[in-house]
Parts: C-alpha cells; structure tokens; sequence
C-alpha cells in the first residue's frame, strides 16, 4: 500500500461520510415515512460500499462476508418497512 | 513499489465516493419524493460498480489471482435493489394517493376484457 | 439429461455462486455445491413461476451489454441534474407506457432493467399488464422516451421470452 492509495482511500471514506450525513439529514427530517425509509436504504448501500473500500484499507476480505451481510439485511429491513406503509401489516 | 493497478484502483474509488456525494446531495436536496428516488440508485448502481471494479482489481494483483468474490455482491445487489425500489415506488404512490396529493391516477385495466394469462401456462413444458 | 439435470441455467448459476462463496476451491466444496446446485432446484421448484424458455443468447448479452452502458450513462446524468439542481431544476415526471409484454419473466427483467437505470423508477403496473408507470428524473419529450424505450428494451425482451 503506497501514498497514492492510501490518500485517494481517505479522501473516498471523506465522500462517504458526507454522503451518509445528507442521508442521514435527510433520515430525521423527513417529511414522510417514504423519505425515511428511502434516506434508511440508502444508509445501508453506503455502509455496504464502506465495508468493501475497508476490505482494501486493510487488506483483508473478511469485509466481503460483512458487506454481503449489510446488503441482505438492508434488503429485509426496506422490504418489511415499505410493506407496512403499503399494508399496516408485515406479514399477511 | 509502483504498480500500473494502483491509479486505476485510486481512481475508481475516488469516483465512487463522487458518485455517493452526488447521490446523498440528491436526497438531500430533490424537491419531490419521486424525484428523490433516483439518487440512491446511483449509489446502487454506479458506485457499487466502481468500488467492486477496484477491490477486485486490487486483491487479485495483491494475491496473483483472480478474485471474484466481489462479483456476488454486485449480483446479490441488482436483484434486490430493483424489489425494494419498486415495492417502496408503489408504497408511496398508495399513500399519496390516499392523501389526495395530485398524481397520475391507477392504472386500470384499458385494452380488452380477457384476464391476465394465469401462472400455470404452457411455457412450463419447455423447460422439463 | 434432462431427468437429471432439469434446470440447467439455475443449476450452474448455483454451482458459480457457490463457488465463489466458498474460496478456495477444493474438491469438497466442489462435491458440496454440486449437492446444493442439483437438489435446490428440485425443492423450490413448486414455489417458483414456471420457468420459461429462453431464447436467442445473443440477443440477451447484447441487451445486457445496452443496459450496462445506459447505467452508466444515465447515472452520469443523474449525478449532473443533482450538482445543478439550484440552477435548473430537473423536469421529473410520470410517464405511462403502454405495455406489449406479457410474460411474467420478461415484466421481472424489464424491472430490473428500469430500477437498474437511475433515471427512471418503476413505479406501477396496469392490472392486467397493458401499461406501466415510469418516474422518468428529466425528460423533455414524452413521446420519443416511450418509442426509444419500448425499442431499447421492450421489443427484445419479447424476443428472448416470448
């Protein structure tokens, strides 16, 4: 790991960050639950891409196992959420 | 130690992070949920690509071998992000609907009377 | 052949996937995911939709390839329209297409394949399939996005199903 990617892998999770903080603005603002959950999903993709520059960082790809985890578990969550605004109820 | 990989691998995960700025800048600023929508599915989409484009880049120089694991998760990715996506378009569209904002009606069925094909039809011989 | 090896498409795709999961490969995970490839199929089958043919392969990569390039293409977009959204909003709206597809995969693909591409999302199907209701992000003429898209999308999603 030379300057180069350690800079451009800084300045990546920098992004990142600012990315999940407008989400997470737009998270507790609102105004609907729709935003929400829109603003949740979108918490979840970056954490998952989080996972995968770390899995670069340090060199390891324990992080895949993370990351594949971090995109099912946003699934379901997303899934069960938009369910219940469509029905008042997860399961039928 | 130098490599031809490491400026690609920079680059496209530098990219990446641009393409996730734009997508929270999106959220974070569209003025209408449908509008908003769409800037998620960049990150979804475009800089997922990226960021596996770069790991699997990276690890297989790192390790003289082709590394693939990453390929899975941009496959697991684009078969549930489309799901999601249009569950939570049509969770909205219900909800706003009910609340009376002004959008397109529901789509009624316009062309003719007959039903739509049901599930058991004769395209399961093709396959056994 | 057949008898043994009902799904083959999906038997491989599971083999592949299995596979990858379980780096390195050794014989085991070899004997392991050639078990999971040939028996899941088999105990899912009465859950699933009866698969369809599948037609014409090249029409698919190059309909795979034609997506992979509007990805990129409308993202770019997206990511623009948002940077200058202060100055010039972006024209967002819905759009109804009217359908000519029927079968049940070939609607999931074209799903895919709309919530795949930023610039529009899937938002509603008519009932009986006739039409689909698209939220396009910025369009000007409404009439040349539905010829271009049922052209770039629809009309070989009807070759390859149906």
């Amino acid at each position: 790991m030379t300057g180069l990617l350690q800079h451009a892998i800084t300045l990546t999770l920098v992004l990142y960050l600012a990315g999940m903080v407008l989400g997470f603005v737009r998270l507790t603002r609102g105004p609907s639950a729709q935003d929400r959950i829109l603003a949740l999903d979108f918490l979840y993709v970056v954490a998952m891409l989080l996972m995968l520059v770390l899995a670069i960082r340090y060199d390891s790809d324990v992080y895949f196992e993370a990351a594949m985890l971090m995109v099912l578990f946003g699934f379901v969550s997303t899934m069960a959420l938009a369910k219940f605004l469509l029905r008042g109820e997860v399961i039928e | 130690m130098i490599s031809v990989w490491e400026p690609l691998v920079a680059l496209s995960l530098v990219a990446s992070g641009v393409v996730v700025l734009a997508a929270g800048l999106g959220l974070y600023r569209l003025p209408d949920f449908f509008q908003r929508m769409h800037a998620p599915a960049l990150a979804s989409t475009l800089a997922a690509w990226l960021v596996t484009l770069g790991s699997i880049v990276y690890l297989s120089w790192r390790s003289n071998e082709l590394y693939l694991h990453g390929w899975l998760i941009i496959i697991v990715l684009s078969i549930t992000a489309p799901i999601s996506s249009a569950v939570l378009a049509r969770a909205a569209l219900f909800r706003r609907r009910q609340a009376g904002d002004p959008l397109p009606p529901p789509l009624l069925a316009q062309e003719d009377p007959q039903p739509p094909p049901p599930n058991d039809s004769p395209t399961e011989a093709a396959d056994r | 052949m057949k008898r043994l090896l009902p799904y083959p498409l999906l038997s491989s795709g599971l083999l592949a996937m299995w596979l990858l999961l379980n780096e390195p490969f050794t014989p085991g995970n070899l004997l392991l995911g050639l078990l999971v490839a040939l028996g899941l199929p088999r105990l899912v089958a009465s859950l699933r939709p009866p698969a369809g043919p599948m037609q014409r392969p090249l029409v698919l990569i190059r309909l795979i390839l034609r997506v992979g390039a509007a990805v990129i293409r409308s993202a770019i977009e997206v990511a623009r329209g948002v940077f200058r959204a202060r100055r010039h909003a972006p024209r967002g709206r819905f759009v109804q297409v009217p359908l000519e597809l029927r079968d049940e995969h070939a609607l999931a693909a074209l799903l895919m394949i709309t919530a795949v591409i930023p610039g529009t999302v899937w938002s509603e199907l008519a009932p009986d399939r006739s039409a689909l209701l698209l939220h396009v992000f910025d369009l000007d003429d409404e009439a040349e996005f539905i010829t271009s898209f049922k052209a770039l999308y629809e009309h070989p999603l009807k070759e390859i199903f149906e």
